[in-house]
């Protein structure tokens, strides 16, 4: 067992997840609530991650920030570093393709609280930021919890994207998932299956608590 | 459960700590780019240099051409061992190195089936040739020739015997020369055309048989250590170790010819 690949990838997914709740909250409540002009075409972009391959993603961050040109020589020269091959880029990359599992969940959780509910909190005079606080998080958290349940294994288990933008460094970008990768190719199958194996129940156990969860939230709402 | 807003506070500052620092303090630990060939020699010789200097260092295993991408991309890497000489010398024409590298080995070709295969290993291919035309052979692992030096030597050695052609509906490539041998080594391909010092890897013995291809079926095969712009006195230091008498040492017992 690769410890050290565990724990980054561990961080990876808090860091991602530190993030992606209030990005998902917000965005996931303004496109439950409001219509607007090129909603369609950002609910198109916003779902993009889930049937892009990760190559053409990777391939895309590496351009756009490699340090020889453009926004990368940008970021080099204003903040000393870019977002490839280091533990930044894999946030920022796990974040752009993060995007629909935290967002979806959330929307669906949000849209379907009742209007009146909402109405009647604001027609007693509270202030919006006070009935998301009380009412609406309130009964939408099964939905945010799962979609945040939802991005922490999808994190940890994310390969392509990782190899591509991250390159295959010890401490730095060696998620767990490279480690397994790294150990297969160095003919260490013990340790490979011991990583494989820990992966697998936590996917299981990710997986049965989300639809314990849903489940939980349907029968409430029955 | 009840927690006393001490316990609370120290439990954040935990959690922002954990968010925030590095895992150990790994960003002072140099990175060197290594082509996968050298994987077990270089853990030996890290090993012994880090028992001489208490040093580390971390390295990042890839095909050659992979890692020359990205040291292109800007990678944070401070020491190049190239499986060829080419890629460092196209890094040198890019302002990416020092200097033009130093040669510290000569890599060689084998080839590699699974133990129990019953396939004839010979230095000129011939066994190969016969399982081809009886259609035993359905399956050949050789590193990609695209971006992995030992790929390039494989497609060398296998035009030199006219064997190419035939061979190329049953090429399964790997994305570097240790790849191609867990293919190999695995049964998923019944034989490879790989590095030597991967067949001999003290985690394949008694799971593999072997042989030793003759160098003249290929170009050499130039083991090149090259510092990059930001090496610091780690990578400097080992840079030299590498091309000291324990190194060699090592390195020839992994089956490289020493220059």
């Amino acid at each position: 067992m690769d410890w050290q690949a565990l724990a980054l990838s561990v961080k990876l997914s808090f860091v991602t997840l530190l993030f992606l709740l209030p990005i998902g909250i917000l965005l996931g409540r303004w496109l439950a609530y409001r219509q607007f002009w090129g909603k369609s075409l950002l609910q198109t972009l916003l779902a993009l991650p889930l049937v892009l391959p990760p190559t053409v993603l990777g391939y895309y961050l590496l351009v756009a920030f490699s340090p020889n040109q453009g926004l990368g020589l940008w970021l080099v020269n204003t903040f000393g570093t870019t977002l490839i091959f280091n533990f930044q880029g894999l946030v920022f990359a796990s974040i752009i393709f993060n995007l629909p599992f935290a967002i979806h969940p959330m929307q669906r959780a949000f849209a379907a609280i009742p209007r009146e509910i909402r109405e009647a909190a604001a027609c007693c005079g509270m202030r919006p930021s006070l009935v998301l606080w009380k009412i609406e998080l309130p009964l939408a958290w099964p939905g945010i919890v799962s979609a945040m349940v939802m991005c922490f294994a999808h994190t940890l288990g994310e390969f392509g994207i990782v190899l591509m933008v991250g390159g295959n460094i010890p401490f730095e970008t060696q998620t767990i998932a490279i480690a397994i990768y790294d150990r297969v190719q160095s003919f260490d199958d013990h340790a490979a299956a011991v990583m494989s194996f820990s992966l697998l129940l936590f996917s299981m156990l990710t997986i049965s608590f989300t639809y314990w969860l849903s489940a939980r939230s349907e029968r409430t709402h029955d | 459960m009840k927690f006393s807003v001490s316990t609370k506070r120290l439990a954040v500052r935990y959690l922002l700590l954990l968010f925030f620092t590095p895992i150990l303090s790994a960003a002072e630990i140099p990175v060197i780019a290594a082509a996968s060939n050298l994987k077990f020699a270089l853990e030996e010789i890290t090993t012994a240099f880090h028992q001489e200097t208490r040093k580390s260092l971390r390295i990042s295993y890839s095909s050659s051409g992979n890692l020359t991408r990205q040291i292109q991309q800007g990678g944070p890497f401070e020491l190049f061992l190239s499986a060829n000489a080419h890629y460092v010398e196209q890094l040198y024409q890019q302002h990416k190195t020092l200097d033009r590298g130093q040669v510290f080995a000569l890599g060689r070709l084998a080839l590699l089936t699974p133990i129990d295969s019953s396939l004839k290993l010979d230095v000129q291919l011939n066994g190969l040739k016969q399982a081809l035309q009886s259609r035993q052979l359905q399956r050949i692992a050789i590193a990609n020739p695209k971006h992995a030096p030992f790929g390039i030597a494989a497609r060398e050695a296998l035009q030199k015997q006219q064997l190419w052609h035939a061979i190329l509906p049953h090429l399964i490539l790997g994305e570097n020369v240790a790849q191609a041998t867990q293919f190999a080594s695995s049964g998923a391909a019944q034989v490879g055309l790989v590095s030597y010092s991967l067949a001999l890897a003290p985690a394949l013995k008694n799971r593999v048989r072997y042989l030793l291809i003759p160098s003249s079926l290929h170009q050499p095969l130039q083991q090149t250590a090259v510092l990059l712009n930001n090496a610091g006195d780690t990578a400097n230091l080992f840079f030299h170790y590498l091309q000291q008498e324990k190194a060699r040492g090592i390195l020839a017992r992994h089956g490289y010819t020493l220059p």
